[in-house]
């Protein structure tokens, strides 16, 4: 791994038992929920197609449409800013937030954002950045990274979220009462979108036709932060522009069931443009930082641009085996589950993240559960192949022993005769396992191998099977 | 290189390989769907997402209204004075004697008004349309209804013009009247504000309003 802390943080998620127990029926919820809201599996196919198709669209004509959407969203009176690297993405909010003399902005849940590292980069320059949605808050608040990409805060029970707003925010007293921790936050945060001189946001999908700007929420948090404060900046991937507004309802429809089981979130805000002439509310200004940090090299391949077809609705992760027991801190990456060991190695580089399309089982489900049919287990098969190929992140899964083994049973493949030794041979010793590394280390977690006695052509001839 | 940042992404992207470009199968909406059966299944799905539904008739619905909030222990309501059924709240609430909810107009911009607006109880506004499916009502905020009265106060009370239901949100928004250019807001409610970021309990009322009056107009 190239990332050797990796694995350690598995070992210490998998023997976190109150971690665990968060994990699983949380996620185990999910699931249930996304069935009930999806009982038609004829009808979920046909919006899953429809869903797919509208991404496929977009991304076919990537170029044209985010030309089609910065012209439209200039028209409406939005600024548009282009950015190469998260780097250069937080310096441009940076320079606006200055301009306004802007010291706090209150936030709305954005992945984009946390993929930038945007308020640890405000802080060092002196500038508040609020997270407003409770989970992102209660997170913001214990000093953490989002576990999920829906539910940030799903690893935390409520008696840890307790002692935190116990302890965090003063004169609040300790309470297990969810609804009293919500009353809470909502207490905290209402002066925030107040007296705060700048929202920032994500955004799920932009329409390119009409220049509109489309943010799906249950909290109304993003429609504080992107209404109260005269100032709006919003951050996205280059890759979430779709062409239509009609393309927009099957798409709210599978991102919401997907997530959480929801037919729709309390609220869709369409924002298409500043406070007009006459509006008496709304910012004065709307800024649009349209960030690329590698999604254009992603895009060059005609194979992996599936990635981008995502509407991260975190969904792969809820009915991950792998995430839904180690959680979203294990991997070390913005991105957790399926869709992020897609995405990070394609973002962050092979060297730094090429071991993790390994950390899989390939059984598919995420693929099966994709609301955009994202090709997810031939993605990952094909990242390995990359990492395997380059000799990058250390060789996962490619030691010099692994690749003789493999080099070996390539070769007795293409001989009858010398498979058969080979197997007869491995009947006769197969207790007698070498004591390597590899083979050791994978013990710990699986049931030792054994040979059959009899092999399988064996076993056909006993029972009068003809050979073919 | 091109210069700019945005030349040389989009540089990148269309030296890219190109797809051939796929099928585009979207459904054209069709009409409006009649109102009664539209309206049944509106109020259904709200109610599903914990919204209050109650129907109104449409001759004197204010006085009506008026009547419904009584005793909800509301102390005042905010409403915009410009538009056009605002005239029927005033006469309706000028016609009883005194007694809360007082009707408070909004007055000037959010910057004058902020702080009356953060202390009010409830505030009343109107849905431009409405789709039964997936259940949503789409407010239209605009020179004449500010956005922030359907957000601010912790009740929000909703007209629903019954002709105005349709069948799908694809529906509504083919035929609500919402054809470039849009106007700056507009926003899709389905319930009052919720969240289940603390062990995915469900909590009412977190940032938006925790309680959502929906009337429609028969």
């Amino acid at each position: 791994m190239g990332d050797s802390g990796f694995e350690a943080r598995v070992e210490q998620a998998l023997a976190d038992a109150g971690l665990r127990r968060n994990f699983a029926s949380a996620m185990g919820g999910f699931a249930a929920r996304r069935l009930a809201v999806f009982p038609d599996a004829a009808a979920l196919e046909r919006l899953r197609e429809q869903g797919a198709a509208a991404r496929r669209r977009a991304l076919a004509r990537l170029p044209e449409l985010l030309e089609e959407l910065e012209r439209a969203l200039v028209g409406n009176g939005i600024h548009v800013h282009w950015a190469e690297t998260a780097a250069v993405g937080n310096r441009i909010v940076l320079e606006i937030l200055e301009a306004h003399g802007v010291r706090r902005v209150v936030k709305g849940k954005s992945m984009v954002s946390e993929e930038m590292h945007l308020n640890a980069f405000l802080a060092r320059h002196g500038i508040d950045a609020v997270e407003t949605d409770l989970g992102e808050f209660i997170i913001q608040l214990a000093g953490e990274t989002p576990s999920h990409i829906i539910v940030p805060a799903v690893h935390k029970n409520r008696a840890q979220i307790a002692r935190l707003f116990h302890e965090k925010i003063p004169g609040t007293p300790y309470t297990e009462e969810v609804a009293e921790l919500n009353a809470v936050a909502r207490r905290t945060l209402r002066r925030m979108f107040r007296e705060a001189g700048a929202g920032l946001s994500g955004v799920n999908f932009a329409v390119a036709a009409t220049g509109t700007l489309c943010l799906v929420e249950n909290e109304g948090n993003g429609r504080m932060c992107t209404g109260v404060p005269p100032l709006h900046i919003a951050v996205m991937g280059i890759e979430k522009v779709i062409e239509r507004l009609e393309d927009l309802p099957p798409l709210l429809r599978l991102l919401t069931g997907s997530a959480t089981g929801q037919r729709v979130t309390t609220y869709v805000n369409l924002i298409s443009g500043p406070r007009r002439a006459g509006d008496p509310d709304g910012p004065r200004e709307v800024h649009v930082v349209l960030l690329d940090n590698g999604r254009s090299a992603v895009y060059a391949d005609p194979e992996l641009r599936a990635t981008l077809q995502c509407i991260r609705c975190g969904c792969c992760l809820n009915h991950c085996p792998v995430y839904t027991r180690i959680g979203g801190h294990a991997y070390g990456t913005t991105y957790p589950g399926p869709i992020g060991k897609v995405l990070t190695p394609q973002l962050a580089g092979l060297e730094r993240a090429g071991g993790l399309p390994f950390a899989s089982t390939l059984c598919g489900a995420c693929e099966e559960v994709c609301p955009v049919k994202i090709p997810l287990t031939r993605l990952l098969r094909r990242l390995r192949e990359e990492t395997v190929r380059a000799g990058a992140a250390g060789g996962a899964g490619a030691g010099a022993l692994e690749r003789l083994a493999w080099r070996g049973y390539g070769l007795s493949a293409q001989h009858p005769r010398l498979y058969r030794l080979l197997f007869a041979c491995g009947r006769w010793l197969g207790g007698l396992m070498p004591p390597v590394a590899a083979l050791e280390r994978w013990g710990r977690a699986h049931a030792e191998p054994r040979f059959a006695r009899l092999s399988l052509r064996r076993l056909f001839r006993k029972r009068g099977i003809p050979d073919a | 290189m091109p210069e700019h940042a945005r030349d040389r992404i989009l540089a990148r992207l269309r030296r890219a390989p190109r797809e051939a470009q796929p099928p585009d199968d979207a459904a054209t909406p069709r009409a409006p769907a009649p109102g009664g059966e539209a309206a049944a299944a509106l109020e259904a799905a709200l109610a599903a997402m914990r919204a209050e539904v109650q129907r109104l008739p449409r001759e004197g619905w204010a006085g009506e209204l008026r009547e419904r909030l009584r005793g909800r222990g509301l102390s005042s309501l905010l409403y915009a004075r410009d538009t056009p059924w605002a005239p029927a709240l005033e006469e309706a609430w000028a016609a009883g004697p005194e007694r809360p909810p007082a009707l408070v107009a909004w007055e000037g911009t959010v910057e004058d008004f902020r702080d009356r607006l953060f202390v009010a109880d409830a505030a009343i506004t109107r849905a431009e349309a409405a789709a039964a499916d997936p259940g949503v009502l789409v407010l239209r905020p605009g020179p004449a209804e500010p956005r922030l009265l359907s957000l601010v106060p912790p009740v929000h009370v909703v007209l629903v013009p019954g002709e105005r239901i349709f069948g799908t949100l694809e529906e509504a928004l083919a035929g609500g009247g919402f054809t470039p250019p849009l106007p700056a807001n507009l926003v899709l409610v389905s319930g009052p504000s919720k969240t289940a970021d603390i062990e995915l309990t469900l909590a009412f009322g977190v940032h938006g309003p925790r309680e959502l009056l929906v009337f429609i107009l028969e």
